[in-house]
């Protein structure tokens, strides 16, 4: 028989430890269904989705009951918008958004990502037109998310797209602010996006991956904290084994899921992202993690060494437990999403300059900050810039996920509601930056680009 | 195949018989039974065969939860392979 304490443990970590699957994600190539005519793209694109993810919802549902693990969301990425909008020119593009939003719809799926374009190194075909329609997409719809990458290792930072950015960043939130400004919380601007994320509002389907792939989010930022708490006074290298050996069950259980999706949906499997992502459940908290190992509040001194030590222990202990590791994998630091953020922002603890800071060891970046609503334009493209800065230099990826709370300013509240949380609104550096952001053209890829 | 039965809550009698006649309706064997005292709670995990069930595992779960509820304990049902993976190299 199956050791006890191995069942018992189980069962509280999913029971009082927030232990669940995030996500499924269900990556889709639209490539086949481009064409010239916007109408006919669309139907090919309707069609080809609701065909693909018809079982999707109900399989993880069955999953979620057989195994007695919570699957929490069900999701669809597809192949950046603005490759397949190309063939039309860009014409008519918000159409392709309500066509996800309608196929998200009759599917069942929340969010469905890759309302996108890759644009790192320059525009192409419908790029232009789709960053333009970005504000008009994000609030017409409910379920599409929307992602934009600027920036790479090897190709350097568009600063162009980087100061278009900035302004479809703070017009998502003027024409959302009757729905408290959802609508930049649905865009990531990223520097090396990851083309088989499952995350939202990130995920997008790269050009590079199959016709179809399973990829699997696990999370549990509650079950680390709990092996964290039981340590008591051990050095920090246990500390690190501790939260290694709690990634890999963690990861198991996610391996086993994405495998048993894949087969039931005769789709191959993708990856697993092992990340920490966390919720505004009590406990289910990144922060709580860097507390519980000896900080008094998060963003105090230390925080950045020792969310280090958590995103490198995370990635050893999941790349050990699975076959195919990809996305993001490691710890996020979304503010609004996350209890012990929230508060370590109110009381002035964790600040926007502590949070990019840590985004330079963490797996993502400055994630779900609510800044204040008359932020200009061109400090939020010199905010993008220097945390696609960061992830340039050190080859890994950043994102951006700024949301201006329009009438609201520093210290005032804002929510979301469900996942996305809420959380206060956080001052920025206003010295501007303007002139920088207004001369446009590329940074330059850095010499660890140069490796051929 | 194989299934983990739990059975979390406060002891009162007549739960093991309520939660095997259940099993033995839809035509499930039990292999074996243990029960210890967790935090002041009473756990029973039962390692049942579900290769002859008479209903699907994920329909087993749900009848198991109403059980559950209407004695006021939680009853988890879950496949073994996920103690298999999570717990073994």
């Amino acid at each position: 028989m199956i050791n006890t304490g191995d069942i018992l443990e189980t069962i509280r970590m999913i029971q009082d430890e927030n232990l669940d699957v995030r996500t499924i994600t269900m990556g889709i190539s639209l490539l086949d269904c481009i064409h010239p005519d916007v109408d006919t793209c669309c139907r090919n694109i309707y069609d080809k989705i609701t065909k693909k993810a018809k079982d999707l919802v109900k399989t993880g549902d069955d999953i979620e009951r057989e195994y007695g693990i919570p699957i929490i969301n069900k999701r669809i990425s597809v192949t950046p918008i603005a490759m397949i909008a190309s063939a039309s020119r860009g014409k008519d593009i918000l159409k392709f958004a309500l066509t996800l939003e309608k196929a998200a719809e009759e599917i069942g799926v929340n969010f469905i990502g890759g309302y996108s374009a890759l644009v790192h190194k320059g525009f192409s075909g419908a790029d232009k037109a789709l960053i333009d329609s970005i504000p008009e997409a994000l609030s017409q719809t409910e379920r599409v998310c929307s992602s934009v990458n600027v920036g790479t290792t090897k190709t350097g930072i568009n600063m162009d797209a980087v100061a278009m950015m900035g302004r479809v960043i703070k017009k998502s939130a003027e024409l959302t602010s009757h729905q408290n400004c959802i609508g930049p919380a649905k865009l990531v601007v990223f520097c090396n996006a990851p083309e088989d994320n499952p995350f939202m509002a990130g995920a997008f389907h790269g050009a590079g991956e199959a016709d179809c792939v399973i990829n699997v989010g696990v999370s549990g930022p509650g079950v680390v904290r709990a092996a964290v708490s039981k340590a008591n006074n051990c050095d920090i290298s246990e500390i690190a084994d501790i939260i290694k050996k709690t990634a890999f069950k963690v990861t198991r259980m996610g391996q086993l899921v994405a495998y048993e999706a894949s087969r039931r949906l005769g789709v191959p499997f993708g990856i697993v992202d092992l990340s920490l992502a966390p919720t505004p459940a009590i406990g289910d908290s990144v922060a709580h993690i860097l507390e519980e190992i000896g900080l008094e509040m998060c963003g105090a001194h230390g925080t950045t060494a020792a969310l280090a030590l958590l995103n490198d222990a995370v990635k050893k202990g999941g790349v050990m437990a699975s076959s195919q590791v990809g996305g993001l994998s490691g710890a996020f630091i979304p503010v609004s999403e996350d209890s012990g953020m929230v508060q370590a922002a109110r009381v002035g603890a964790l600040s926007i300059e502590k949070l990019e800071a840590m985004t330079a060891v963490c797996s993502v970046g400055l994630d779900m900050i609510i800044i204040p609503g008359d932020t200009p334009d061109e400090i939020i493209s010199a905010i993008i810039a220097d945390e696609a800065a960061i992830g340039m230099v050190n080859g890994k990826t950043t994102a951006v996920r700024l949301i201006p709370a329009i009438g609201k300013k520093a210290g005032d509240e804002l929510s979301f509601g469900g996942l996305l949380g809420s959380g206060p609104v956080m001052e920025v550096n206003r010295f501007s930056p303007s002139k920088f952001i207004n001369r446009g053209g590329r940074i330059p890829a850095p010499l660890q680009s140069l490796k051929n | 195949m194989k299934a983990v039965i739990t059975v979390i809550g406060k002891d009162m009698v007549g739960i093991l018989s309520k939660v095997t006649t259940l099993c033995a309706e839809n035509n499930i064997n039990i292999i074996e039974v243990a029960q210890s005292i967790l935090q002041e709670m009473f756990a029973m995990i039962m390692m049942v065969d579900i290769s002859d069930s008479k209903i699907p595992l994920a329909n087993l779960s749900d009848e198991m939860n109403k059980l559950g509820d209407s004695l006021g304990v939680k009853i988890h049902v879950m496949h073994e392979d996920i103690f298999n993976s999570m717990h073994r190299v």
